[in-house]
C-alpha cells in the first residue's frame, strides 16, 4: 500500500512540479487523522506510566509531590502484611480461576459440540453472565453466599438443619467464594472460544481417527485438543488480564473482607490512593500490577511474533 | 438357521449400540441441564425477588418461588429508594450511565473507524509502529492511569462530571476500536481503493463511498463491545465521581452497602436488574455480534 502514496503524488501533481497547499494537505491528511488518537494513546500509555512510576519514587502522600525518595515506597509496600496477602491472593485466585474457567468452558464446548439440539439456546444461557458487570454478579452472589438468606437457608429449609455454607463470611474460604463467582461469570467466554476452535478442526482428521476405531474420548484427547492448543493459551492470557485488573468483583462481593482476607492488589491501590492518602505507595502498588501483567504479556507477545514468523516461513 | 442366529446376534449388537447411544445422549443433555440451572438460578433469583414482597423474602429466604407479587420494588428502586443521604432511586444514575456510555461509544467507534481505515489503506512509513503503539493501550491496567487522570480531570474542571468519564472512556477505548476496525478493513481488497483513486476519489470520498458501506458488521461489533464495556465499568466511575453524578455501577455498590441493618432485597433486586438490563438487552438482541466481538478481542 505504501506505493499508493507515491503514485498519488504523481497523479495529482503530474503537470505541476510544485504541489499546492491543497495537495500537501491531501498528502498529510492520513497523518492528520491519526494525530489526535496517537497523541492521546501516547499520553495514555507512556506519559501516564512514567508519571505513575515517578510518583511511586516520590514522597507523595495526600497530594502528589516530587521529592525523590528512591525505592522507599516499594520497601514499605513489600513490608506490609496486607500487600503480601493481596499479592498471594492474586496468584491463588489466578491459578484456580483460569484452570476452573478453562476446564468448565472446555467441558461445555465439547458437550455442545456433540450435535445437540437447541445449540443456540444452550450457548445463550452459558454466555449471558458475561454481558452483565462484575458489580451485578458480585452483588447477587454475595446474597447467595449470605448464610442467613441464601444457599445455607435454602438447604436448611429443605430439612438438612445443620448444613453449613458460609463460604464468603469465613476468612479462610472467602477467596474461594470469589473464585467460584469469577468462574461462573467467565467460563462461558472460554466455552465460546473453545467452541470456535472445535469448529475449525479439519473434519477429515476427525473422520480418519474414527475410522481407525478411536473412541470419542480418545479422538478428543489425541486429535482435536492438540490442534486447538493455541486457544488454551489465548484463553489463559485473557483470563490472567481479567484476574490482575479485577477490582469490581471483589468490591461488590466481599469488599476485601472478612478482615483483610480477600484484599487484591487492585483493591489495595484504590485504598492507598483514595482512602488513606498514601499516593506514593499506591503508585508503587500500581506499578507492581503493571509488572505482573508484563510478566505474562511480554513473553506471550514474543511467542505470537515468533509463531507468525514461523508460519510465514513454512506457509 | 445360521442366518437367523446371525440376525439375532446383529439385533443384540444393534440394541446394545442403541442403548449406548441413548445413554450417552442422556448424559450429555443431563450435564448441560445441570450447568444451565447453575447459570440461570442467580438470574431467576433476582427476577423473582424483584417482584416478591420483602416480608415474604424475609420469611422464606432469597431462593424460593414467589408467593406474592408486587411491582412497587421496581418503582422504589427507580425513583425513591435512598442511597446515602439522597432518596431519588437509581433513575439519575441510570441516566448518567446512559449519557456517559452513548457519546463515549459513538466517539470512540468513529475515531476507531477512521484510524483503522488510515492504518490499513493509507499506510505510510512507520504506520505499523504507530499501530503497535496504540495497541499497548489495550493492556494498560486502569490503576496506572488513576493518578494522572485525577490530575488532568482536575485541571480541566471535569472531576465529578459525566464529561470527565466520557473523556476517559473515549481515550481508553481508542485502542480497542482501532484494533477491531483495522483488522476488519485489512480484508477489504486494496484494488478497490486503487481503482477509486484512479477515478480521482480522495481519502474522505473513499471512506464515505467505499469503506463505510462495507463497515456495518464491524461497527456493530465495536458499538456493542464499547457500550457494554463502558456501561459495566466501575473503577473510574467510583474514583472520579460521587453521589448524584455516579454511574449506575458505583451507585449499585453504594446502595447494597448502605442498608446493612435491614436488607431490602426486593428493592435491591430491582435495582440490580435496572443496572443489568441495558447490556442484557444488547446481548439478547445482538448476541451473534457480541460473541464475535469477544472472540476478536481475545485473539487480537
Amino acid at each position: 500500500m505504501s506505493t499508493i502514496d507515491a503514485d498519488a503524488g504523481r497523479i495529482s501533481g503530474a503537470d505541476n512540479p510544485r504541489p499546492t497547499w491543497r495537495e500537501r494537505l491531501v498528502r498529510i491528511s492520513p497523518i492528520l487523522i491519526l494525530a489526535p488518537s496517537l497523541a492521546a494513546s501516547f499520553i495514555y500509555v507512556f506519559v501516564f506510566t512514567i508519571w505513575t512510576l515517578y510518583i511511586s519514587l516520590s514522597n507523595s502522600s495526600l497530594l502528589p509531590s516530587y521529592g525523590f525518595v528512591g525505592l522507599d515506597n516499594y520497601a514499605s509496600l513489600w513490608s506490609n502484611r496486607r500487600w503480601n496477602i493481596a499479592y498471594s491472593n492474586l496468584f491463588l485466585f489466578s491459578a484456580f480461576y483460569i484452570v476452573g474457567a478453562m476446564a468448565i468452558g472446555l467441558a461445555l464446548a465439547i458437550l455442545i459440540d456433540q450435535k445437540v439440539r437447541g445449540e443456540a439456546i444452550w450457548r445463550t444461557i452459558f454466555l449471558y453472565p458475561l454481558a452483565v458487570s462484575f458489580i451485578v454478579t458480585g452483588t447477587v452472589w454475595s446474597w447467595l453466599y449470605n448464610p442467613t438468606d441464601g444457599i445455607q437457608m435454602l438447604v436448611r429449609g429443605l430439612g438438612w438443619t445443620d448444613f453449613n455454607f458460609a463460604l464468603a463470611s469465613d476468612r479462610n474460604t472467602a477467596i474461594y467464594a470469589i473464585i467460584i463467582t469469577g468462574i461462573w461469570q467467565s467460563s462461558g467466554f472460554a466455552m465460546a472460544l473453545f467452541l470456535a476452535g472445535l469448529r475449525s478442526v479439519d473434519p477429515d482428521l476427525v473422520k480418519a481417527a474414527q475410522i481407525d476405531g478411536a473412541s470419542t474420548f480418545r479422538t478428543y484427547r489425541r486429535v482435536i485438543l492438540p490442534v486447538i492448543a493455541p486457544i488454551f493459551l489465548a484463553v489463559a492470557v485473557v483470563q490472567i488480564q481479567f484476574a490482575i485488573k479485577t477490582f469490581d468483583l471483589v468490591a461488590a462481593l466481599t469488599r476485601g473482607g472478612p478482615g483483610i482476607s480477600t484484599t487484591f492488589p487492585a483493591i489495595y491501590v484504590y485504598d492507598l490512593m483514595f482512602q488513606r492518602g498514601q499516593i506514593g505507595e499506591g503508585a508503587a502498588a500500581a506499578i507492581m500490577m503493571l509488572a505482573a501483567l508484563a510478566v505474562v504479556l511480554v513473553p506471550y507477545s514474543f511467542f505470537i511474533v515468533w509463531r507468525h514468523r514461523r508460519e510465514s516461513r513454512h506457509g | 438357521m445360521a442366518d437367523a442366529a446371525l440376525a439375532r446376534v446383529h439385533d443384540r449388537e444393534a440394541a446394545a449400540a442403541f442403548r449406548r447411544h441413548y445413554l450417552s445422549r442422556l448424559a450429555i443433555y443431563g450435564l448441560l441441564s445441570i450447568f444451565a440451572i447453575i447459570y440461570l438460578v442467580p438470574l431467576l433469583v433476582v427476577v423473582f425477588n424483584s417482584f416478591r414482597d420483602q416480608a415474604e423474602i424475609a420469611q422464606n429466604g432469597l431462593i424460593a418461588f414467589p408467593r406474592s407479587f408486587a411491582f412497587h420494588a421496581w418503582a422504589d428502586a427507580w425513583s425513591s429508594y435512598c442511597i446515602g443521604g439522597t432518596c431519588e432511586g437509581m433513575k439519575r444514575n441510570f441516566m448518567n450511565s446512559l449519557w456517559m456510555a452513548i457519546p463515549a461509544t459513538i466517539l470512540s467507534t468513529l475515531l476507531g473507524a477512521l484510524n483503522g481505515y488510515v492504518l490499513s489503506k493509507w499506510r505510510f512509513k512507520g504506520s505499523e509502529v504507530l499501530f503497535t503503539l496504540m495497541l499497548l493501550g489495550v493492556f494498560m491496567p486502569g490503576q496506572i492511569a488513576l493518578m494522572p487522570w485525577a490530575f488532568i480531570l482536575g485541571k480541566l474542571g471535569l472531576t465529578n462530571s459525566t464529561y470527565g468519564l466520557i473523556l476517559v472512556h473515549v481515550i481508553q477505548g481508542i485502542s480497542f476500536t482501532t484494533l477491531f476496525c483495522r483488522n476488519y478493513y485489512v480484508s477489504i481488497p486494496d484494488d478497490l481503493i486503487k481503482a477509486a483513486r484512479i477515478d480521482g476519489a480522495g481519502l474522505w470520498r473513499i471512506f464515505r463511498r467505499i469503506i463505510l458501506p462495507l463497515s456495518p458488521p464491524i461497527l456493530i461489533v465495536t458499538v456493542i463491545w464499547q457500550f457494554t464495556g463502558i456501561w459495566n465499568e466501575y473503577l473510574f466511575g467510583v474514583v472520579f465521581t460521587s453521589g448524584r453524578e455516579q454511574p449506575i455501577t458505583a451507585a449499585l455498590v453504594a446502595l447494597t452497602a448502605s442498608g446493612t441493618n435491614v436488607r431490602n432485597y426486593d428493592v435491591m433486586s430491582a435495582a440490580v436488574l435496572i443496572g443489568a438490563l441495558p447490556p442484557l438487552l444488547v446481548y439478547f438482541f445482538g448476541g451473534k455480534y457480541f460473541v464475535r466481538g469477544l472472540t476478536q478481542g481475545a485473539i487480537k
